[in-house]
This record gives structure tokens, C-alpha cells and sequence, in this order.
């Protein structure tokens, strides 16, 4: 189902046009036929970042069975990590020139560090946190949902509150993470200039590396024995459970390496576009996630990247060529593939690229009693 | 001091007799036309209770700043022509202006004008402007008004302002220096009855009393704080119950669409959304071509939107729903398209920005019932989830269709052998959960603004709601959303308004692990989907 040459030919794709597309940028100059303008190396780099949000997606949902709507949650809270990073790397910079406090909190008035603060002026602690806050989060909310055996569509709207409770709170000024603006501003990252040319392609090459890395990573798990398991539980996770399996350890495991992947993705998307707001943690923006998911094809990896590439692109396409448009294509989108496309963009080029069925029982079943 | 002087001024103005009154009043006005403030203040304190009939006029003229004095003591007052007028008399006078000096004033002068206005109003004919008075004197506290507050309460009539008059008596007495301590007990049992928290700090200022006094200021203290705790109590239920009965309404057709028929429609906050423009559009029809009937135009939005928001819920189901039955996730995600595409499409003939609805007058204003202030729009909020919850139920359980509904539920197979068409009551099912969602959105439109994202912002809190309450049962999402709102009210003033809501949702994510199919759950496979 994924065939190492639909692997090799991902990876060589993914790798490939960032390298190509940042030596272009790089190498030619501005006037050339092949000169490749900044924007849209950061265009892509935001994009291979979605596309590990993306990865992260159909790991838990292509093969846990878990529709996860709040996974952006994970992606903004990496990207926070990232941000505070950032932020204390401005130091006398900023609007108000202090060495130790970010400008929002001189703002706020605030005299010192809050102590959750305190690190993210290494870099590799930062890097640490990207994996270890969304990773500990996961782990909680994972360990607690898996558990008490919360399933299918419970699960999904308990993810939707999960992030929507982030968003709420990261909107608070009080938080200390910027409020409603988040954080902007940022000045260079390991003493590289964020804004330079340079700094931008290296980072999509980066961006590039990680993907293919975490796509390597999930590939492996879902192709071991854990992953049949993993896609046993997805189908039927009673009878899983009956053989003599822990459904939950199972779910877990995968439930916070994609939380990870997620996270690492979002460290690596605010440095590309310069920002980070509570915005991120927004429901809409998990279940978008989704859809390049289900438009690529579930449980394929190498659709899941596919998908958010193609939504993304059409996104930008759209938003700047027919503004208005842009939500009744998305609509649509989400409408066509769920009715037309079950198997995604992978789907079209025939059963050797998709994985079996996903079997599903009917909702509303035969022998019940429903006091209404 | 200059109080001092003021109240014996008072009490030998109030004891003099009948017509020492008008030589008091006569003394008051030649008060006036002096040049020292602190006279000119005791003159403004005495005239006011001396119900003198020009004493409002000539005050008012002194905080209007045309009071004139004269040499010998006379006042006039200036006419907007820049005539004058004899201030006792009110005839014309044809004095030269060269004569007359303005009366001056002060800060001390000008309190003492607002003070006295305000004793005057107490004899205004308005209702409401005494009662406002009323509640401005006792809220000065002034002692010097104990006389004019007597001869107040004498000619009030109204039970409400009397009341009021009272308290501001009673408030006056305790401020005084020179009440026996049996007035002042009575007073604070008066303010004791009224309970609220001015009344709570006009006791608590009470100082230098002597035991008696201060025991029973005491007392009253405790009972007004118990009182009042027991009223915020009872306030926050009442808010509670008021969000409850939104997020019922917005939750209810979510029960029948979720609870009964399995199917997430994320597109459900558009059906509400779709409600309050129908409200929109039934006002700005109604305003157009049949003004007079205006004041009922919620009571034909309610129908309409019931069918405009049921007719596109049946739509759905036909086009959309019915090849996704058994696949709740990919439900999910097409009625979420589906949604943004019911957005955008409002957005595009609407435009983004919020449109007016109009609250029709018999559902603005506000009830008072002892320490609370009930909204009308919000009596009316409630009274109408629960009218639609009771509609809902009866339909259910008295109609056909709802024991078609309830028989496809509980057994989809066996009702088709008997002869009951189901995919026409899974769309009738859907087209009722929809056109309740129509019906919240009239509800919603008097009290949030009706603009494009309206459905978004309650879509997450009914999911809340039904999964809290457990799925398909219309008394568990009665109690899930009336438990959420009381809880959220109950958290707002501990927490906050945005971390109250992020604790709610936080709680709810840990109650699911104890009870993950809701408070009451649907037993047997059916569940296992």
C-alpha cells in the first residue's frame, strides 16, 4: 500500500524542489528567466510545514481511526515554542529596547519574566520544548480520551474544544504569550538574519528535510507489526481489544508522535512567515487540515503531503484571483471529495497507491431501543 | 461647621410656626444676596426645605447662574431677553442692570444648589423623577433634608416613591447628629428592608454610635450581606438559566439531527444563522408593505424560519446526507464544506458586516423582582426554548411523524418491513432538527449580532451541549445545556468571562472521561459505531 518506490518518488519530489527552488533563489541572479522571487520560497516553505500537519493528520486519522479536528492546536503550540524563541532573540531590538522582556509585556507593564519564559533564549532548549509541550499534551489528553474508550465522533468535537480552549486562552493578554497579536517582529534565528534570502531558503531546505524525515518515520510505523495493529484497531477496535490487545497503548503512541510531528511543523512554519497569533489555534483551521488530507487520500502519507500541496496552492490561487470565491471552492471541496472522492487524489491512480477500504460500520443500527 | 450652623439654622427654621415659615423663607432669600458664600450656601440649604413656591425657581436661577442681587437685598432674576423679574414675586421688574450684582457662587455653594434641586424634585408631578429623586437624596445622605423628606412622605402617594422616601429619610437620620437612638434604629431597620449594597454602605460608614445603635447596624449589616449573597446567587442562576436557554435552543435541533439520526451537521449553525435572516428579511418586508403589523413581525418570523430553515435541512438531506449514512466522519467533514459554502453565500448577498434587527417594544425594557433586573427579550428567551423543547417533545411522542421518527431510530429495518418509507422520515427528521435550528435563530437575533459567522460561534457550544447531555435524549440536552450555562455564570465573576469558558470546556473534556456517552447515555450496540 505504500510502495517503497511511491516513497522514493515522494521523498525524491519533496527533497528535490526544495533544493531545486532554493538554488534557483540562491544562485541565479534577480533578472534571470530562473530566478525564483523570496516570496515564493516562503510560499513553499509554508506549505511543506502544512503538509507535516498534514502527515500528522493521516497518521491518527489514516491509520488510528481518530478524526482529529483540533490538530492545529498542536502545530501553534510547537510554533509558540518557537516564537518565544524568537522573541527573546530580538532582546534591545524591540520598539521598547528592553534586553530581557518581549515589547508586548512592556507594554502590558509587566517587570519580569514569567517563569515559563525562563530558556527559551537557548535554542536548543526552544527545540526541545517544540517536541515536549504539544508531545506532554498529547500524552495527557491521549492517555485520558483512549482510556475511558472515547471514540469516534466524541473524540473528534473533544479535540475541537481542546483547541478551541487554547484559542480562547492564548487570546488573553494575562497569558503572557502576546494576547491577540501574538508575536511578530522576529529578528534572526541562531544569528541569521530571518529576513535574509539566505536564512529563507536554508529553512525551506530544512522544511523539506523534516517532512521527508517525518514521513520516513510514520512509513516505518505504519508498515511494522505495530502499524498492523494500529490498522486493526482503526477497523475494528472491540474485536482488537477482545484478542488481547490495548487498543489505547496503541492509539497513544501514535496519538502523540503525530502530535510531535505536528508540533516540529509549526516551529517551522513561524519563522518562514514571520508570526505567530492565536488565530492558529482556530477549529477551522484543524478541520482544513483535514480536507487536504481527505483530498489527497487517507491513509496514503505520501497523499496526505500531496494534499496539502494542491489545497494550499489552490488557496493561494484563489484568495488573490477570485477572493470571493475562495470558501464556496473550499466548501465544495470538502462536499466533492467526501462524496465523489473517498479515496482521494492517490485513489486516481488506482488501488496500488491506496490502502484497503476503511470498513465502517452504519450509524444507525438495527436492533436498538432509543428512548427519545 | 458650617453644617452645624445649617442644621440649627433648620431645626429653629422647622420649629418656628406656620407664619414664621415665610419669614424664615424671607430670610433664606435675603441670605442669598450677600456676598459670603458660606451664608449664601446656608440660605440655598434652608430655602430648599422651606416650601417656599419660588424657592425651585430662584434656585434653579442660581445654578442657572441668573440670580441677581440688588443693593437693599432684593433678587431678580434675569430673563433670557435680559429683562428682569422680582425672584419673590416673579413680576416684571424695571430695574437697571447697572444695579445688580450676579449672586456668586462657590464649589460649597454649588453642591449645596445640586442638593437642594434634588429636594426640590421630590416634589416634582412626575412619578419617575421623584422616585430618581428620592434615590439621589438618599444617596447624599444629607441630614439637612430630614425636614423636606417629612413634608414629602406627607403628600406622597405613590407606594414605590413613599418607599424610596423613606430610605432616603432613614439614610438622612443616621447622618444626622442629633437623632435619639430609637429614630435611628428604626432607620437602619428601614435600610435593612430595602437590602442592597448602598444601603449595605451608608450602614457600614456609621461611626461614633452609641451600642445600641451600632449593635443593630451590626445586625442589619449581616442580614443585607446574607440577603445580598443570596440574591448574586440567585442572579447568577437566572443568567445561568438564560444562557441555558440559548444554548437549548441552539443545541435542540442538534439533538434530533445528532441525537436521533447519527449525523453530525457541522452546517447546523447555519441553519441558525439562516433563521436570523429570515427574521431580518420578515422586518425589513413588514416595514416596507405592511407597517402595521411591525410589532408582530417575530411571531411570523418564527414560522418562516421554521420552514425556510426545515425546506434547506431537507435539501440537504436529499442531496448530501443520504450517501453519507453509516460514515459519521465524512458527514463531518461535507457538512463542514457545506457550512463554509452557506457562509460565503450569505456573505455574498448580505455583505460581511452585521445587520439590524429590531427588539419589538413589548420585549425591551426590564422587570425588577426584588434584588434581580429580568430583561424582557431574556423572559421571552427562555419562555421560548422551553416552548420549543415542549413543541419538540409533543411532536416526538403525540404526532405520526414522530412515532414514524422513533420507530426508524430505534429500528431501521423493522419499520421499512412495516411499511414506514425511511429515507422520506430521515429527511423529515432532518428537515425538523434544521427548522428547530431556524427557530433559535430568530431567538438569537434579539440578542447577538446577526451577521455571517452567528452559526459558528454557538456550533462548538451545542456540540458541548449534546455530548454532555448524552446523544438522543431531549431531557439530557435540556440538563446539559441549563448545567453549562449556570456553571458558566457561576465561573464569570470567579474567573472571567474567557477562563471561566476555557474551565467549562477544560471540565467537560475530563466529564467525558467518566461518563463518555454523556450524562445519560444510549445502552446497547447502537452505540458501538
Amino acid at each position: 500500500m505504500i510502495s517503497p518506490r511511491v516513497s522514493a518518488l515522494t521523498i525524491a519530489l519533496v527533497l528535490g524542489g526544495a533544493i531545486l527552488l532554493a538554488a534557483l533563489n540562491q544562485f541565479t541572479p534577480v533578472g534571470s528567466a530562473l530566478h525564483v522571487p523570496p516570496y515564493v520560497i516562503a510560499l513553499v516553505g509554508k506549505y511543506l510545514c502544512f503538509a507535516m500537519l498534514a502527515l500528522a493528520v493521516d497518521l491518527v486519522w489514516g491509520f488510528g481511526g481518530i478524526l482529529p479536528l483540533g490538530h492545529a492546536a498542536f502545530f501553534a503550540l510547537g510554533g509558540y515554542a518557537m516564537g518565544m524563541y524568537l522573541m527573546r532573540q530580538i532582546g534591545t531590538r524591540g520598539v521598547y529596547g528592553n534586553p530581557n522582556l518581549p515589547d508586548f509585556m512592556v507594554f502590558l507593564g509587566w517587570k519580569a519574566l514569567p517563569w515559563y519564559w525562563y530558556g527559551f533564549q537557548w535554542f536548543p532548549f526552544a527545540a526541545l520544548m517544540v517536541v515536549l509541550v504539544p508531545g506532554v499534551l498529547a500524552l495527557v489528553f491521549g492517555w485520558l480520551t483512549f482510556r475511558s474508550r472515547v471514540t469516534g465522533v466524541y473524540l473528534s468535537i473533544m479535540t475541537q474544544a481542546l483547541t478551541y480552549a487554547l484559542l480562547l486562552a492564548f487570546f488573553r493578554n494575562d497569558m503572557g504569550f502576546g494576547g491577540n497579536n501574538g508575536m511578530t517582529d522576529f529578528k534572526d534565528i541562531l544569528g541569521f538574519n530571518v529576513q535574509a534570502d539566505g536564512t529563507r531558503a536554508s529553512l525551506l531546505v530544512l522544511s523539506a528535510l523534516f517532512l521527508c524525515g517525518a514521513f520516513l518515520v510514520a512509513r516505518f510505523i505504519v508498515l511494522s507489526r505495530f502499524g498492523k495493529i494500529l490498522i486493526a484497531v482503526r477497523d475494528t477496535e472491540s474485536r482488537t481489544r477482545f484478542l488481547g490487545y490495548r487498543p489505547e497503548s496503541y492509539k497513544l503512541v501514535v496519538w502523540v508522535l503525530s502530535a510531535i510531528i505536528a508540533g516540529i511543523g509549526g516551529a517551522l512554519y513561524v519563522p518562514q512567515v514571520g508570526i505567530i497569533n492565536p488565530s492558529e489555534f482556530s477549529p477551522a483551521n484543524s478541520i482544513e487540515a483535514v480536507i487536504w488530507v481527505a483530498v489527497g487520500g487517507r491513509g496514503t502519507l505520501a497523499g496526505a503531503i500531496l494534499g496539502a500541496l494542491l489545497v494550499n496552492f489552490g488557496k493561494t490561487w484563489f484568495t488573490s484571483a477570485l477572493p470571493e470565491f475562495w470558501l464556496f471552492a473550499l466548501g465544495a471541496l470538502f462536499i466533492g471529495v467526501t462524496l465523489l472522492l473517498p479515496q482521494g487524489v492517490m485513489g486516481l491512480f488506482g488501488p496500488r497507491f491506496v490502502k484497503a477500504a476503511v470498513t465502517s460500520a452504519p450509524t444507525i443500527s438495527e436492533e436498538e431501543e432509543a428512548p427519545v | 461647621m458650617t453644617r452645624c450652623l445649617a442644621l440649627l439654622l433648620l431645626a429653629v427654621l422647622w420649629l418656628s410656626p406656620g407664619p414664621g415659615h415665610a419669614e424664615a423663607a424671607d430670610e433664606a432669600y435675603a441670605a442669598l444676596a450677600t456676598t459670603n458664600f458660606d451664608t449664601i450656601r446656608n440660605g440655598v440649604m434652608a430655602l430648599s426645605v422651606s416650601g417656599d413656591p419660588r424657592a425651585q425657581i430662584v434656585i434653579t436661577a442660581l445654578h442657572d447662574g441668573k440670580l441677581y442681587a440688588r443693593a437693599d437685598r432684593a433678587l431678580f432674576i434675569k430673563n433670557a431677553d435680559g429683562t428682569f423679574a422680582d425672584a419673590l414675586t416673579g413680576a416684571a421688574a424695571d430695574v437697571p442692570a447697572t444695579a445688580l450684582k450676579a449672586v456668586r457662587v462657590n464649589n460649597a455653594v454649588r453642591s449645596a444648589v445640586d442638593a437642594a434641586l434634588g429636594v426640590l424634585r421630590l416634589f416634582a408631578r412626575d412619578t419617575s423623577t421623584r422616585l430618581a429623586a428620592a434615590e439621589a437624596v438618599f444617596l447624599a445622605r444629607d441630614p439637612a433634608a430630614v425636614p423636606a423628606l417629612d413634608r414629602a412622605l406627607a403628600k406622597e402617594t405613590d407606594p414605590t416613591v413613599k418607599r424610596r422616601i423613606e430610605q432616603a429619610r432613614a439614610a438622612a437620620v443616621l447622618a444626622s447628629s442629633d437623632a435619639s437612638d430609637a429614630d435611628r434604629i428604626d432607620a437602619i431597620a428601614t435600610l435593612r428592608a430595602r437590602g442592597d449594597l448602598e444601603a449595605r454602605s451608608t450602614l457600614g460608614n456609621l461611626t461614633g454610635q452609641t451600642p445600641a445603635v451600632a449593635e443593630a447596624a451590626a445586625a442589619a449589616i449581616t442580614a443585607i450581606d446574607r440577603n445580598l449573597q443570596l440574591w448574586s446567587l440567585l442572579e447568577s442562576v437566572y443568567y445561568g438559566i438564560s444562557l441555558g436557554s440559548v444554548l437549548l435552543l441552539a443545541a435542540a435541533g442538534l439533538a434530533i439531527t445528532f441525537g436521533v439520526m447519527g449525523v453530525i451537521n457541522m452546517a447546523h449553525g447555519e441553519m441558525v444563522m439562516i433563521g436570523a435572516y429570515v427574521t431580518f428579511m420578515v422586518q425589513q418586508g413588514i416595514k416596507a408593505y405592511l407597517p402595521a403589523i411591525y410589532p408582530a413581525n417575530l411571531l411570523i418570523a418564527i414560522p418562516l424560519a421554521f420552514i425556510v430553515a426545515g425546506l434547506i435541512g431537507i435539501a440537504i438531506e436529499r442531496t448530501l446526507i443520504r450517501w453519507l449514512y453509516g460514515r459519521p466522519l465524512e458527514t463531518l467533514l461535507a457538512t463542514w464544506g457545506l457550512s463554509l459554502v452557506l457562509q460565503q453565500a450569505v456573505r455574498s448577498i448580505f455583505g460581511a458586516s452585521n445587520r439590524d434587527v429590531d427588539t419589538p417594544s413589548w420585549m425591551s425594557g426590564a422587570t425588577e423582582l426584588g434584588g434581580l433586573t429580568l430583561t424582557w427579550n431574556r423572559m421571552y428567551i427562555i419562555l421560548f426554548a422551553f416552548l420549543v423543547l415542549a413543541a419538540l417533545m409533543a411532536a416526538l411522542r403525540f404526532t405520526s411523524l414522530g412515532l414514524r421518527m422513533r420507530a426508524v431510530t430505534q429500528n431501521r429495518r423493522m419499520a421499512a418491513a412495516m411499511g414506514i418509507r425511511t429515507p422520506w422520515i430521515d429527511a423529515l427528521t432532518f428537515g425538523l432538527g434544521s427548522g428547530v435550528a431556524g427557530m433559535a435563530g430568530v431567538a438569537l437575533s434579539q440578542i447577538d449580532n446577526v451577521s455571517p459567522n452567528l452559526g459558528q460561534s454557538y456550533i462548538i457550544d451545542s456540540f458541548m451541549v449534546v455530548v454532555f447531555g448524552g446523544v438522543g435524549n431531549l431531557w439530557g440536552t435540556t440538563l446539559g445545556a441549563l448545567t453549562l450555562g449556570i456553571v458558566n455564570k457561576f465561573l464569570e465573576p470567579v474567573a472571567g468571562a474567557v477562563l471561566g469558558k476555557i474551565v467549562v470546556l477544560i471540565m467537560l473534556i475530563l466529564f467525558i472521561q467518566r461518563r463518555p456517552r454523556g450524562m445519560f447515555p444510549l445502552k446497547g450496540r447502537a452505540v458501538e459505531t
